[in-house]
């Protein structure tokens, strides 16, 4: 396999590995340990694997690994690095915006960089930035009540 | 997951240098940037390069530049970037509601003609506008209307040997556009982009109508009816709906059938034209 030596920040903690160029992120992140992103239509339409490449959410099993080259990569497990659960995943369980959890890290991950870009969205805003995001339990109703609850 | 084919993976960090891929490489490699159509093809098997040429660590052909009454959105902006461009709100409202917030971060207007995937927002605006590509290879440059660009369903007039450099559109503050679509799926089934001048409520001259999504390139709906008449007259609008079910030829698939698609042409081609007193 014809691979790239890439440094960049995982969750706030810089490395340099050596990743095949055909290595998509979402199986770099994975096969570390980092399982809350989530492959499932594996074609960037449900959002079950977005995690946050410098700043902005992206499908990770449609980003090659290489990318994050120079880069950082945020993922749900350091959400509560700090020993407390971020607002957003407050919000979520204060608002029950999760059923059997499949899409959560996605939904929570999307719901953050929405914040970071917007932190007073409206409600129509949320619903826009959640297109492409899909849940097949909960509904949406209480995913987006649980963002704007999180929001300024 | 690997992709299933193994890929050298190229950066080059000036365009002479992608151009000089190019050239050296020919049809055994991609150029690379959002990867949002490319890396979906090649997950599935349906593309395979044994190089990619990544363009968006050239900083060239990251600017969006303002030069003699046009933009120059360089081939590595992506949608996202576009979506609150303050020059053009035709095209950031259409930059809004491209496929999703992911591919928004990651996909390119200029990748996004290149795939030339029918199924797709800008192109239809983009003809209307009067838009070109700036193409660019290792011995020559040359600039294409996309409308002549874009030749068929994945099919478009890039040499093997050539990158696009910029998507160039004509700013015009004379010039009113808009952008419709229906979407079910995640492509557009039909969108429609009008563009015109308006002197008060009344055309002054024919706009330009064109829908998109629908067939395999952007088809131009005759407006005639429209020359002269005010913007909301309504058999001047429904002399539009009627010329724009009879322009396109559209097939039955997943996001309608076409006699559906024949009457949402109409419908949005009304809609567009509506919208240009508002812009946007």
């Amino acid at each position: 396999m014809t691979a790239t030596t890439i440094t960049g920040r995982i969750n706030g903690r810089e490395l340099t590995l050596r990743v095949d160029n055909a290595t998509l992120l979402l199986d770099l992140l994975r096969d570390m340990g980092l399982t809350g992103a989530k492959p499932s239509c594996e074609m960037e339409i449900c959002g079950a694997c977005t995690v946050q490449l410098n700043g902005l959410p992206v499908s990770a099993c449609t980003t090659l690994a290489v990318e994050l080259d120079g880069g950082a990569v945020e993922t749900v497990e350091h959400l509560d690095a700090g020993g407390e659960l971020h607002p957003v995943q407050r919000a979520f369980l204060q608002h029950s915006a999760l059923q059997c959890g499949f899409c959560t890290p996605g939904m929570v991950m999307t719901a953050k960089a929405l914040l970071e870009q917007n932190p007073s969205p409206t409600r129509e805003e949320v619903i826009h930035w959640l297109e492409g995001s899909i849940c097949r339990c909960t509904g949406y109703e209480p995913i987006v009540d649980a963002i704007l609850a999180a929001s300024a | 997951m690997l992709l299933p084919t193994d890929f050298e993976l190229h950066r080059p960090t000036t365009v002479a240098e992608a151009a000089a891929l190019r050239a050296e490489l020919g049809d055994t490699a991609a150029l690379y940037a959002g990867g949002t159509e490319l890396l979906l093809a090649m997950k599935l098997g349906v593309l395979e390069y044994e190089h990619l040429i990544d363009v968006k660590r050239i900083p060239a052909l990251r600017g969006i530049e303002r030069r003699d009454g046009e933009l120059r959105i360089g081939a590595a902006v992506t949608h996202r970037e576009l979506e609150t461009l303050p020059d053009l709100p035709a095209l950031a409202h259409l930059e809004r509601h491209v496929a999703n917030v992911r591919v928004r971060a990651a996909g390119t207007l200029a990748g996004n003609l290149a795939f030339g995937e029918p199924h797709a927002d800008p192109p239809a605006l983009l003809v209307a506008l009067g838009a070109r590509v700036a193409l660019v290879g290792a011995s020559a440059s040359r600039e294409l209307p996309v409308e002549d660009f874009l030749t068929g369903p994945y099919e478009t007039e890039l040499g093997e040997d050539e990158l696009i450099e910029a998507v160039i559109v004509p700013v015009d503050g004379a010039v009113r556009a808009a952008y419709r679509k229906f979407q079910v799926l995640e492509r557009p089934a039909v969108g429609v982009a009008a563009a015109g001048r308006l002197d008060g409520r009344v055309f002054d001259g024919a706009p330009v109508v064109v829908a998109g999504a629908v067939d395999e390139r952007p088809v131009r709906i005759p407006a005639d009816a429209l020359a002269g008449a005010a913007y909301d007259d309504p058999d001047a609008l429904a002399a539009l709906a009627a010329a724009a079910a009879e322009a396109v030829e559209p097939v039955d698939d997943l996001s309608g059938s076409e006699a559906y698609k024949r009457h949402l042409t109409g419908v949005l081609a009304q809609r567009a034209v509506l919208a240009l007193r508002g812009e946007g």
